[in-house]
């Protein structure tokens, strides 16, 4: 710090009061200027390839990280495959620095010490988790599987995707949007999700300090007046009821009014076998899914 | 001293009444209904706050009042005033909010006393408030550190309060006098460095002269404790140890040097019985939480129920309930004291999933049952209490064990009604995948030995409210929540258990059937626990949820 006034006062020798204000004044700026420069500095792992800061990382990971993102970082129902090269909030040491500390808005990411699990880290800890994803991260961006051009073409044609899922602005809404499904959730889970939809049902509204999210759980009423609804559950608390029928209706109901409610954790999406989408179909619609959440 | 300060108090309610009759205001004392029939008595608010450790110990006495944590020194958290009652509890109608503007979990339970409200708010803010109006008083919030990181939110549960000071514990470890009148800080005294792992969430218990205090911690390997200070000056009268050091008693139960980073915090608040001058507390997991390697052994007295005499500190029987846990199994829920003719017991809903009645006099188990949905254990030992199954233990890859972490209930407050002769508690339904990993320990630094998920199951975890009766552990009735919530339970003499759910929802139920009788949508899940008082004749109903403090009465 007493550097910078050491050479100021050396290029501007004169001492009156009004200087010494300046002198002052210019040293706060390059201090300031020193501050940035130590973030700048900071936008770097500084344990970039350490191996015992990644072995560092995984305890941390593992208690902070693995409840949404599994074991391994290879991801899970509630959190993206981090052994992806590709981030959908950035792939740079200060990007994932940036989304581990201060969270995603509008996401289930949370702030760092926010998250219920765990209890937070310092930032040497951040540094070290992001060593150990850099350590399971595979080497090489994901290949494309399939032909997006023709999965993007099944998705709005003859697989029917949307007419329940949008993607960016087009399609239903029966469904979650899959806009960004590609780069927020495993491929294995999504492969689970168009083969077995029942087996974990895709998860909807998170509210801000509710530790469990909606899920798109299907549900049947029956209102007073003899009018049935089916639809999914957009949310729902012990006496009321947000439902979407599946004309896309918006359903809101008091459950005490109700003269039947049912409701199941049997997707209203259909479970595509074989021979409603083969194989290499998937992987088509799977590489549109992967192109669009990388965009 | 004593005798002093009981004028003083005698003096200030004479004031009090003046402008109102001495018949309407003894009418007040004597009973909870008559409190609310002399509506007029009480319009005028003392403004003095003396509250005498008599006071407290017959809070029974000042229904209006809400005295500490628990509102008795049983940890029954039951109101005896009745004018809001299953008749009328429908009408029920919002009188107003006091908005702390803090994010995360607002867990506090306020007190009140006089006509004023003093609670506590995230990042350690605390408040007296009108408790008419809401309007505040003063605020106080404490400068905390840069480098705090308690476990689990920034959290505080509320205030104790003894003579003219209300106290507060610290997310940096300080125990805290404020000016009951004021929120001027009037001694603040460092019970530990915090920058070891600890903390305090508690609302502090005085009893007699003293400020009794736990410590948080269990997460990052910090040897646990309950502090005892003197009220008047802060200075700290007694220090019990939950890991026993070197030559006490219990210290066997720790392989090698692992009782330096043992954990055993005690961060719920204690009861206290008068008759055997004994004050009740409970104590959290060993560290690291997730991995019994390196601390073969019981592990004393983490996951305990300590009977401890408050003038000296000394202990005089403890109960193990999860002995060399590996579940993060912590006891801290509050030891509920209730008499069944002769026999005097300690009820306690335990994390682990099982519903303990223990003899207070000696600590000997009467009863252990199920009470959710247990794995980890499936034998008792000879004294019936449950003992872990070996497959149970976490694994590298992960084991599938029930109940989950959080637990078969956590730290929000059961409720015992008297009237009804029924416990009530708040029952989550979660399994989790435990899984355990070697971690080198670093004084300060998170300590589980790894972590847990949650398991693969197609159906969604779930909660109830429960009715046990105590004599038998049975179900009476409960309330299926749709999501696990973190809301205690309050009942109260007008037949009523109030709690809270995941979905933000404060409700009103029948204390005989379980049958919602009032609901109110707070806008944000519920992580506190109710309480009841009343003021200008009027009983209101309190919870804290989202930033807000929200008040109830009749219209």
């Amino acid at each position: 710090m007493s550097m910078p006034i050491t050479n100021f006062r050396r290029v501007e020798p004169s001492a009156s009061l009004w200087t010494s204000f300046r002198v002052m004044g210019c040293t706060l700026i390059i201090s300031l200027l020193v501050a940035v420069t130590g973030l700048i500095a900071q936008d770097k792992n500084p344990y970039a390839g350490d191996p015992k800061a990644a072995k560092a990382g995984e305890s941390q990971f593992r208690a902070n990280c693995a409840f949404c993102h599994g074991l391994g970082a290879r991801g899970g129902g509630r959190g993206p495959d981090l052994t992806r090269a590709q981030k959908r909030h950035g792939n740079g040491d200060a990007d994932l620095f940036r989304t581990i500390n201060e969270g995603v808005p509008g996401t289930a990411m949370p702030p760092n010490g926010a998250t219920q699990q765990g209890v937070g880290m310092t930032e040497e800890e951040i540094w070290q988790v992001i060593s150990y994803i850099r350590s399971v991260q595979v080497k090489a961006p994901v290949q494309p599987m399939g032909n997006a051009a023709h999965g993007k073409e099944l998705f709005y044609g003859s697989a029917s995707c949307s007419t329940c899922h949008m993607v960016q602005g087009k399609g239903g809404r029966l469904g979650p949007d899959l806009s960004t499904t590609g780069s927020a959730r495993s491929t294995s889970y999504l492969v689970e999700s168009i083969r077995e939809p029942s087996r974990r049902l895709a998860q909807g509204i998170s509210e801000a300090m509710k530790e469990f999210s909606q899920e798109y759980e299907t549900v049947k009423v029956e209102t007073a007046d003899g009018q049935k609804f089916m639809g999914v559950v957009l949310n729902e608390d012990h006496f009321t009821l947000q439902m979407m029928d599946t004309r896309e209706n918006l359903r809101l109901f008091e459950k005490d009014k109700l003269k039947s409610f049912e409701k199941t954790r049997e997707s209203l999406m259909p479970a595509y076998d074989q021979k409603t989408l083969s194989d290499k179909e998937m992987q088509d619609i799977l590489a549109y899914l992967l192109e669009v959440g990388a965009q | 001293m004593k005798k002093v300060k009981a004028i003083g108090r005698n003096k200030s309610r004479f004031l009090a009444s003046l402008g109102t009759t001495v018949v309407a205001r003894m009418a007040l004392r004597a009973s909870a209904a008559l409190v609310l029939v002399g509506s007029g008595a009480s319009f005028e608010q003392s403004s003095n706050a003396q509250v005498t450790s008599q006071r407290l110990v017959d809070a029974a006495k000042e229904p209006q009042n809400w005295l500490m944590y628990s509102g008795d020194y049983a940890g029954h958290r039951f109101s005896t005033l009745d004018q809001v009652n299953t008749g009328n509890a429908a009408t029920l109608v919002p009188k107003w909010a006091y908005q702390t503007m803090a994010g995360g979990k607002f867990e506090t339970t306020p007190l009140v006393v006089d006509g004023v409200l003093y609670g506590t708010g995230q990042d350690d803010r605390a408040f007296g408030l009108d408790a008419r109006s809401g309007r505040p008083i003063w605020q106080y919030q404490r400068a905390l550190p840069a480098d705090i990181r308690p476990c689990c939110g920034r959290v505080n549960r509320g205030l104790a309060i003894l003579g003219d000071k209300v106290f507060l514990g610290t997310l940096d470890a300080h125990v805290i006098a404020l000016d009951a009148k004021t929120g001027n800080v009037v001694w603040d005294v460092t019970s530990v460095d915090y920058r070891g792992g600890y903390s305090i969430t508690l609302a502090p218990l005085a009893i007699k002269n003293l400020v009794i205090i736990g410590v948080s911690g269990g997460e990052y390997g910090i040897r646990g404790f309950i502090d005892a200070y003197d009220a008047a000056t802060g200075e700290r009268k007694w220090r019990f140890y939950t890991v026993p050091g070197p030559g006490e008693p219990g210290h066997d139960s720790w392989e090698g040097e692992s009782w330096k980073i043992g954990g055993a915090p005690a961060w719920i608040t204690g009861t206290f019985d008068l008759a055997t001058n004994t004050t009740f507390w409970t104590t959290g997991n060993p560290s690291p939480s997730n991995r019994g390697e390196g601390r073969a052994g019981d592990n004393l007295y983490s996951n305990c129920l300590l009977a401890i005499d408050p003038d000296t500190g000394k202990l005089k029987w403890y109960y193990q309930f999860s002995k060399h846990d590996e579940h993060d199994y912590d006891a801290t829920q509050v030891p509920v004291m209730i008499d069944q003719g002769e026999k005097h017991l300690i009820v306690h809903a335990n994390r682990n999933g099982f519903f303990y009645v223990i003899d207070r006099t000696n600590g000997k188990l009467v009863s252990a049952t199920p009470f959710a949905k247990v794995t980890w254990s499936d034998s008792q030992d000879a004294t019936g209490t449950p003992v872990a199954r070996k497959d149970a233990s976490p694994t590298p890859d992960g084991n599938r064990v029930c109940p989950g972490a959080a637990g078969a209930t956590n730290w929000m407050s059961p409720t015992y009604d008297p009237q009804t002769k029924l416990f009530y508690v708040t029952a989550r339904e979660q399994c989790d995948i435990f899984s355990t990993a070697p971690q080198p320990y670093e004084a300060g630094h998170a300590y589980y030995g790894s972590a847990y998920f949650p398991n693969d199951d197609a159906a969604p975890f779930t909660g109830a409210l429960r009715a046990l009766d105590p004599e038998t552990g049975k179900l009476k009735w409960e309330l299926k929540h749709l999501s696990p919530t973190w809301a205690g339970v309050l009942s109260t003499a007008g037949g009523l258990v109030l709690t809270g759910d995941a979905e933000g929802n404060f409700m009103a139920l029948d204390a005989a059937s379980g049958k919602v009788l009032w609901h109110f949508q707070c806008g944000a899940s519920v992580y506190a626990s109710p309480m009841s008082f009343a003021v200008g004749g009027k009983q209101y109903l309190a919870v804290a949820a989202g930033s807000a403090l929200f008040t109830f009465a009749l219209p």
